[in-house]
């Protein structure tokens, strides 16, 4: 029996990470979610997006490396996101522009437009391996640990250690903030109301004079700052590949089904619910019981329930359980 | 013009095509894009009965492929000597386990009354049920994945390994991919359209990651190579004095028509499948119950209206299509000779197929075979089109420089740019396809 030390592996192994990796899900599912609620289709073009925006924030963060800009501790990759997002911007309403506004001026069904999404998938993974190619990209500098496994130890002195990377506490932090401003926004603001009326009744928002067109320019310069913000965040604590933004879309996905498509709140829960249980399912928990258990009932094996290779479907899983029960997902989102 | 002019000129073209590919390339690489646009042609043509006939977004057509993959070496592979004594009994009882405890907690959530009892019995059952199943399925797994790992470690297939009786591989992976489509159909045809859509993505990412990481079925990522062939080894025809006398006298050398013969024979064996599957499709378009299809497709309040069992019909159609797609994936697997559960990536084994049959006209079973051959073509052949264009453009660049290097380099990503643009492009001026639907 050793409470602390399980805390701390516990912490260690299954929270901080999931925690990270629930923010980015999050992030990235508001973005599918806000999608969906105002042009009202699943957009599959959103993990290339964040992809694109996550190219333009490697370069700019290469370009100030080159100059010598740095933030310190910090990485620099921060100083170069604001430009990723605004070239992302720039791509989302170029592709409204171009693609998407004429199936909405025609209102074709919602299944087109998903169909429309999956070759504007297709041309921005072609373009996003054009520029920088299909290989993993290194852009992380600054500090690596906030507190390493072994400081850690030596302050506490305590068996088991406590490493959190500087990307971690960024990603939450980063996080924590764009969900308070974006709560912010769609409560406070006028722009904001109006957005969330075109998403609960369009008939009705057009009558009260909402200018459509406005909403909809809005909600993708929100989608290109969430995207950007996503994909940046988890470039930095995994690593930035073309191909796993591609693969970052199903549990994103099934993080706002989950939450209920359309619901900004239902996405990060559904983040957080995804995240923590791909980590918990793949977790060998025999680290934790150890410590927990008398030690005569110590467990033999890893007491694993699934292989860690099982992570993308364990997403897919929880997904199919929710859709089974609660077919609009656990906040009572929309379907069209 | 006149439709049935203009449509065969549209498959004049596509062969045209493939003919110069032949001329100018090889009559090799001419075959490899035949035999590959028959097997696409087949998808298409699963593809378009689901979504072109009922209007069903089925994203998981990876998953159907992978799984007639899979039939093709659990038919084709030799068995492994005592794997199933060693640990197959258990895996199957593991199985029947499964299958009896699913059955448990379903009857016990229909007799409870709806209410916390019921929630935590059923959740106290699903958990005490998962354990005893890995305490059944694990040590199976263990000792079939210990025998021989370097070669083996699965429990192998049939072994049938007898010119035609291979492609009893064939509707055997359709029939494996109509059970997954029937389970799945089951749980997620309730769906609204989008749910559907990411249901079924969903569900092929699991069978693809159940191929991957379960070493004792197919090896995962170790893949099961040299499948039995429907067709004589080319080798074996080198070594056949009365072949090579016939070669020479059309003129070729051994080695090249022995590789031609060989890819004729498949593209024979695909052409009979794809034109009776052809056949049977236009028949069911053509039938009451095709129309019927297609009246719920339009409009689905009113069919159920008019006393059409939506659901049924849905689940119905399917599970074909998504056989026709299983008995393609098998089809692709016993010509490539190996099962590669790492190559199967969405981008190419689902979306992919939905450009052709968007391409080539949803509706239409013609439309999603040109489809299928004209994409096919294209995903080939834009490789080497790009690299042309690049070295074109980059031709007044000095050598060496980064930029000609870089844009050479990227040229093989032209693919993915192309196939969006030609989506979108038909999606915008011609949503109906090259073919329309009549």
């Amino acid at each position: 029996m050793d409470l602390l030390n399980a805390i701390i592996a516990l912490l260690n192994f299954v929270i901080v990470p999931g925690m990270a990796y629930g923010a980015q899900l999050a992030l990235g599912a508001l973005g599918v979610t806000l999608i969906y609620g105002i042009l009202r289709f699943s957009n599959f073009a959103h993990g290339d997006t964040m992809a694109f925006g996550a190219m333009v924030t490697v370069l700019f963060t290469w370009l100030f490396q080159n100059w010598g800009l740095s933030l310190g501790p910090l990485p620099t990759a921060l100083l170069a996101l604001p430009f990723g997002i605004l070239a992302c911007m720039g791509l989302l309403l170029l592709t409204d522009r171009m693609v998407y506004r004429f199936y909405r001026e025609q209102k074709a069904k919602p299944v087109i437009l998903v169909i429309v999404s999956l070759g504007v998938t297709f041309i921005l993974n072609g373009i996003v391996r054009f520029i920088i190619g299909p290989d993993d990209q290194r852009f992380t500098d600054g500090e690596r640990f906030i507190i390493s496994a072994r400081t850690f130890r030596e302050m506490t002195g305590l068996r088991e250690g406590l490493a959190i990377k500087t990307t971690q506490g960024i990603t939450v932090l980063v996080a924590v903030i764009c969900v308070i401003l974006l709560f912010w926004f769609l409560n406070r603001t006028r722009t904001g109301k109006s957005m969330r009326a075109y998403s609960d009744n369009e008939d009705l928002a057009l009558l009260s004079g909402i200018n459509p067109e406005r909403v909809v320019m809005i909600t993708w310069l929100i989608v290109a700052g969430l995207a950007t913000i996503a994909g940046v965040l988890y470039g930095l604590d995994k690593s930035f590949k073309p191909f796993t933004y591609f693969q970052l879309l199903l549990p994103i996905f099934a993080s706002a089904i989950v939450g209920g498509l359309g619901n900004p709140l239902g996405a990060i829960a559904g983040g957080f619910v995804i995240a923590f249980s791909e980590v918990t399912v793949t977790y060998a928990w025999k680290k934790v019981l150890t410590y927990l258990m008398p030690e005569n009932l110590e467990p033999s094996g890893l007491v694993q329930l699934l292989s860690t290779d099982y992570k993308l479907a364990v997403s897919f899983l929880i997904l199919l359980i929710v859709l089974l029960f609660k077919p609009t997902g656990l906040f009572k989102g929309k379907s069209v | 013009m006149n439709p049935v002019l203009k449509n065969t000129m549209l498959f004049a073209i596509v062969g045209a095509m493939i003919l110069y590919t032949g001329f100018t390339q090889s009559w090799n690489t001419a075959l490899v894009i035949v035999n590959m646009g028959l097997i696409s042609a087949i998808m298409a043509l699963g593809v378009n009965l689901q979504w072109g006939f009922a209007g069903l977004f089925n994203v998981g057509i990876m998953g159907f492929v992978a799984l007639g993959g899979l039939a093709a070496v659990l038919i084709g592979a030799p068995p492994t000597p005592g794997a199933w004594s060693a640990g197959g009994w258990n895996i199957l009882s593991a199985f029947v386990f499964a299958l009896v405890m699913v059955v448990v907690v379903v009857s016990v959530r229909r007799r409870m009354a709806a209410g916390w009892p019921r929630k935590i019995v059923v959740l106290a059952l699903l958990i005490v049920g998962f354990f005893i199943y890995r305490a059944l399925f694990d040590p199976g797994v263990e000792a079939i994945e210990s025998i021989n790992p370097a070669a083996t470690g699965n429990i192998g297939g049939l072994g049938i390994d007898r010119g035609l009786w291979v492609t009893l591989a064939w509707p055997v992976g359709g029939l494996f991919a109509a059970a997954a489509a029937w389970v799945i159909g089951k749980t997620a045809l309730g769906l609204r359209s989008d749910y559907l859509a990411i249901a079924t993505l969903g569900i092929a990412e699991i069978i693809i990651a159940v191929l991957k990481n379960e070493d004792w079925l197919a090896r995962g990522v170790k893949n099961v190579v040299g499948l039995p062939r429907p067709t004589p080894n080319e080798i074996d025809l080198q070594n056949d004095p009365a072949f090579v006398e016939r070669a020479a006298g059309f003129g070729v050398d051994a080695v090249t028509a022995s590789t031609l013969y060989v890819k004729l024979m498949y593209a024979g064996l695909f052409t009979v499948v794809l034109v009776v599957l052809l056949v049977l499709a236009q028949r069911a378009l053509h039938s009451p119950w095709g129309r019927m299809m297609r009246a719920i497709r339009d409009n689905e309040v009113a069919a159920e209206a008019m006393g059409k069992d939506v659901t049924a019909r849905h689940l119905q159609i399917f599970v074909l299509g998504s056989a026709i797609c299983g008995i393609a994936g098998a089809m692709m697997t016993t010509l490539d000779g190996q099962l590669t559960p790492g190559t199967y990536q969405p981008l190419r084994f689902t979306f992919l197929v939905w450009v052709m049959v968007i391409v080539g006209g949803s509706g239409n079973n013609f439309g999603a075979i040109l489809g299928g051959f004209l994409i096919w073509f294209l995903w080939v052949q834009v490789e080497p089109m790009g690299l042309w264009l690049m070295e074109l453009i980059t031709s007044g660049m000095p050598d060496g420089s980064a930029l000609k290097a870089h844009l050479i380099d990227s040229a093989a990503h032209m693919r993915l740019f192309t196939m969006g643009m030609v989506l979108l492009l038909v999606l915008r001026f011609s949503p109906r396809g090259l073919i329309p639907e009549k």
